[in-house]
């Protein structure tokens, strides 16, 4: 997770972070082992709720460290940039390539080149579609695990069409 | 310095009181819960008056004749609260804004340790040195 080079990010205190390939094997081993332990009740379902609950955790904790330099945030719209832009771009190097709302709390992220599908496969080849929910999983867990740190309770899910994009839908639960 | 120093969470449950002086703990238990209130109206004041004050600092929440108490809120709605002796007079604002930088970066340390569940009071050993040092009692 380590932050892009030459542009100044709120969390590179200089310390010495890892290297991103790490980030991206030990999310790979992470998918392979949960899936390995988690007992199938159907074919050709999956229980993701781990790998979610995992990436829940994660985001919960790292948004502290990622907003701790930031200025307060004015909104909820405010607080989704954050997460395109920088929040996505010391964690997966790029930011949000689209970023739609309908403004009553249902966001829509684009990424076109997601980096932990950018290597399964050629582009806009189907044959590893199958397999992709549970890369994405995770990121999920970790989109809803920063929101709700922040005071944003939501559900996120994601959809791939084409291989390297993927969508996450945020909608913000309203009580 | 600093003779007390509390961390209050999301939902305004303490999750973290050091005071300098036991025998003076219950008093600055009061003020720090007298103070909440007042950062709440702070924090919902920036919401609407266009936000001219967008740090997290909140600089002085009010001032008694033997304490002077200062607070401080991140994005994730944890608050920190301050309280400083009045008679200390050579204290500046810059250096109250140091006191809380430290504490959100040692918070921050603490909060990212996976076995520290959210919400819960904070039993850190590395927390309670570095809170001691920031307070000047080490």
């Amino acid at each position: 997770m380590k932050p892009q080079l030459g542009e100044s990010k709120p969390n590179s205190g200089g310390s010495g972070e890892a290297d991103e390939c790490l980030f991206e094997y030990l999310h790979a081993e992470i998918v392979n082992y949960v899936m390995s332990t988690s007992t199938n009740s159907k074919e050709g379902e999956e229980d993701l709720s781990k790998l979610e609950w995992m990436g829940f955790g994660v985001g919960y904790r790292v948004i502290e460290r990622l907003t701790r330099e930031w200025t307060r945030f004015k909104d909820e719209l405010d607080m989704i940039k954050f997460i395109c832009t920088d929040f996505w771009s010391s964690l997966y190097q790029k930011q949000i390539d689209n970023l739609k709302t309908n403004h009553h709390g249902t966001y829509m992220l684009q990424d076109n080149a997601f980096r932990l599908l950018v290597h399964i496969g050629a582009k806009d080849s189907k044959q590893y579609l199958r397999e992709c929910p549970k890369l994405l999983a995770f990121t999920c867990g970790l989109l809803r695990g920063s929101l709700a740190n922040l005071g944003i309770v939501s559900v996120v899910k994601a959809e791939i069409s084409s291989l390297p994009s993927c969508k996450f839908h945020i909608e913000v639960q309203r009580v | 310095m600093a003779v007390c120093i509390a961390v209050i969470g999301k939902e305004n449950s303490p999750k973290y009181i050091k005071c300098a002086s036991e025998d003076m703990a219950l008093q600055f238990h009061y003020k720090i819960h007298t103070s909440i209130d007042i950062i709440e109206e702070k924090l919902n004041m920036g919401n609407k008056a266009a936000t001219d004050s967008r740090e997290l600092f909140l600089g002085l929440l009010y001032s008694t004749e033997e304490h002077k108490i200062f607070g401080y809120a991140t994005n994730t709605k944890v608050k920190f609260v301050v309280i400083l002796q009045s008679s200390n007079a050579s204290f500046r604002d810059n250096d109250v804004r140091m006191i809380f930088r430290k504490l959100h970066v040692t918070y921050s340390n603490a909060v990212c340790n996976p076995f520290d569940i959210a919400g819960n009071q904070i039993k850190s050993r590395a927390f309670d040195s570095s809170v001691n040092e920031i307070m000047g009692l080490a």
